[in-house]
């Protein structure tokens, strides 16, 4: 099993895993909220909130990348914060990859979870206000069990697009190996060396594996959080 | 006691109604659009009125004046809606219980184990709101707004969504919760015999203001108000104790004015009903009729006449008790009917419809 990848790819198939499933867990809470906030509160700003979100999605990846080195980079507003006070680096490591694929991928989980919240009954939550729920009990009792497919949903498709993440990735932390180098820039650098084909098919048949297996289960997790929900 | 006063503006609706609702049910009347579910909102807390004071037993719940609104979930409202909102993840059992994660400890109210048993609704307590019938729905929902432990109940017509068979199986319900729990209730309608048959006090919306209010015997016996109503669902309540249930399938039944007969009626001898007589389903003869198939004739005193669009609306008392009836203006002018007069008010027994006896009246402490 183990001579089937080389170590090198093993990592970087590692990595990406890694990076995505942080990426994901991550951006749930925030991706949530502001789904909430976009779907049910009417606020000055809200048109300007709601494109914030969606920039990275029509922005270049590349712009995305390069945005978030200047924000994010050692020499970055938040970036230079974030290094003194915590010790926290984004630039040039693993974490950073998460940040790119996490910010990549918001826009999509947020729109997901946004439909799914816009399809609960308001009239279920006011219910529930009147028996005496204060109002973060009624989004724990009510929304969020009724959201649960769409989160699910949302949650999949970040993953899915978190794997496949290049662009703002490789400009962000760039394409060092072991550290920083995901499948698709795993992919992008065998690419780039004569005979590299091989190895390159290889990580793209794990790419397509994973993807599979990815949409298998967000389908049978959608169908089983249907089921306890609507109460068969 | 409730209190309400407010004032809200819609666009095609100016609200402005002020009404007390004393212990007991209290019936919102109106057409649809008279703005009775938006008072009720506000009452709840589900909607902001543009001015207004609610209070309930002496705490204030809105006062816009004073920038005071306590948001639904202190207000401690039991709302069951027209369509019941059961939450549809949570079994009956935990839809019932909701309220009562919330309810202030010590709090007083109904036990689990009665309600589920008055309301009849035991053997549904696993299953999910999607796998109950419509009358089954508003019961569970009539439970779980009783067990969060409220200080009112609020219905805003809880059986509109529902036929006439499932209406017939949730009334007796709603009798034995008004009789038995106690519970002032405000409950919205539009159906004259659900407030014949529920009713303590009546508060009748028109285009939202409030033209009348009173208890509820001598609201639907005013006859200045029944075109309100509608003139053919104008009517009195009397108020009667069944008597006997007699050997050719009549039941007797003792009215302040002399006994009346209806079609059996399943009910223990001695127990309080009341009978709604609809104005359109009495005659007025100012002698005692003979030979006459009609087997109630009761006999009565014209108080107060009032002619209108659909002809003359007269209100009698029989036994001191109001009766309406609604006769031609000619018949008014042939008899020429006058206060004081002395008649005789002639009902078919089948007359009196089966829906619209209902249980004793609460007495209001």
């Amino acid at each position: 099993m183990t001579d089937w990848l080389t170590p090198d790819e093993w990592r970087a198939v590692a990595l990406s895993l890694r990076v995505s499933v942080w990426a994901t867990v991550l951006s749930l809470p925030p991706g949530i909220f502001v789904a909430y906030v976009l779907a049910r509160w009417s606020f000055w700003g809200k048109q300007l909130l709601n494109g914030l979100v969606h920039l990275p999605l029509i922005l270049p990846p590349v712009v995305t990348g390069y945005v978030l080195l200047m924000t994010f980079g050692r020499r970055g507003a938040v970036g230079q914060v974030l290094d003194e006070w915590f010790g926290l680096v984004f630039a040039f490591r693993w974490t950073g990859a998460a940040l790119a694929s996490g910010v990549m991928a918001f826009p999509l989980m947020v729109r997901a979870i946004r439909l799914a919240i816009e399809a609960v009954d308001p009239k279920l939550e006011a219910a529930a206000a009147t028996l005496g729920a204060p109002r973060i009990w009624v989004f724990l009792t009510v929304t969020l069990p009724l959201i649960l497919p769409g989160i699910v949903a949302g949650a999949i498709l970040a993953f899915a697009k978190a794997m496949g993440e290049f662009g703002a990735t490789i400009t962000f932390v760039s394409n060092i190996p072991g550290q920083t180098q995901t499948l698709p820039s795993a992919i992008y650098a065998f690419l780039q060396v004569p005979g590299g084909d091989g190895q390159a098919l290889r990580l793209v048949m794990v790419s397509v594996t994973i993807a599979m297996a990815a949409l298998i289960l967000s389908e049978w997790l959608g169908r089983a959080v249907a089921r306890w929900i609507g109460g068969a | 006691m409730l209190s309400v006063d407010l004032e809200h503006r819609f666009p095609g609706l100016h609200l402005s109604a002020r009404f007390e609702a004393p212990p007991g049910v209290t019936a919102l009347f109106g057409r649809s659009g008279s703005g009775k579910t938006t008072l009720v909102n506000a009452v709840a807390g589900l909607l902001q009125p543009d001015r207004g004071r609610i209070g309930l037993d002496g705490e204030l719940l809105l006062d816009t004046a004073a920038r005071l609104s306590l948001p639904p979930h202190r207000r401690r409202m039991g709302y069951v809606f027209q369509e019941g909102r059961l939450f549809p993840h949570l079994t009956v059992r935990q839809n019932l219980r909701y309220g009562g994660w919330f309810a202030p400890r010590g709090a007083d109210g109904a036990e689990f184990d009665r309600i589920v048993t008055l309301l009849g609704i035991g053997s549904l307590l696993d299953r999910r709101p999607s796998h109950l019938s419509g009358g089954e729905k508003q019961r569970v929902a009539l439970g779980r707004a009783i067990l969060s432990r409220p200080r009112l109940l609020l219905m805003d017509e809880p059986l509109a969504a529902l036929d006439e068979a499932r209406k017939a199986e949730i009334l007796p319900y709603l009798e034995r919760l008004r009789d038995e729990l106690r519970l002032p209730i405000l409950y919205v309608s539009h159906s004259m015999a659900e407030i014949a048959r529920l009713a303590t006090t009546v508060v009748l919306l028109e285009a939202g203001r409030v033209t009348a209010s009173g208890p509820v015997a001598e609201v639907l016996a005013d006859p200045a108000l029944a075109p309100g109503f509608g003139l053919r669902e104008a009517g009195a309540i009397l108020r009667a104790r069944v008597a006997a249930q007699e050997e050719d399938g009549l039941t007797r039944l003792d009215c302040a004015s002399g006994p009346v007969w209806l079609p059996h009626l399943a009910a223990p001898a001695g127990s309080e009903i009341r009978l709604r007589i609809l104005a359109q389903d009495v005659m007025l003869a100012l002698t005692r009729p003979e030979g006459i198939s009609a087997l109630n004739i009761l006999p009565a005193t014209v108080r107060e006449l009032r002619a209108g669009e659909g002809g003359v609306m007269v209100q009698l008392a029989a036994g001191g008790e109001p009766i309406l009836a609604r006769i031609t203006r000619r018949s008014a002018e042939r008899l020429a009917l006058a206060p004081g007069m002395p008649v005789f008010a002639v009902l078919k027994a089948v007359s009196v419809a089966p829906e619209s006896i209902g249980g004793p009246e609460v007495v209001t402490p």
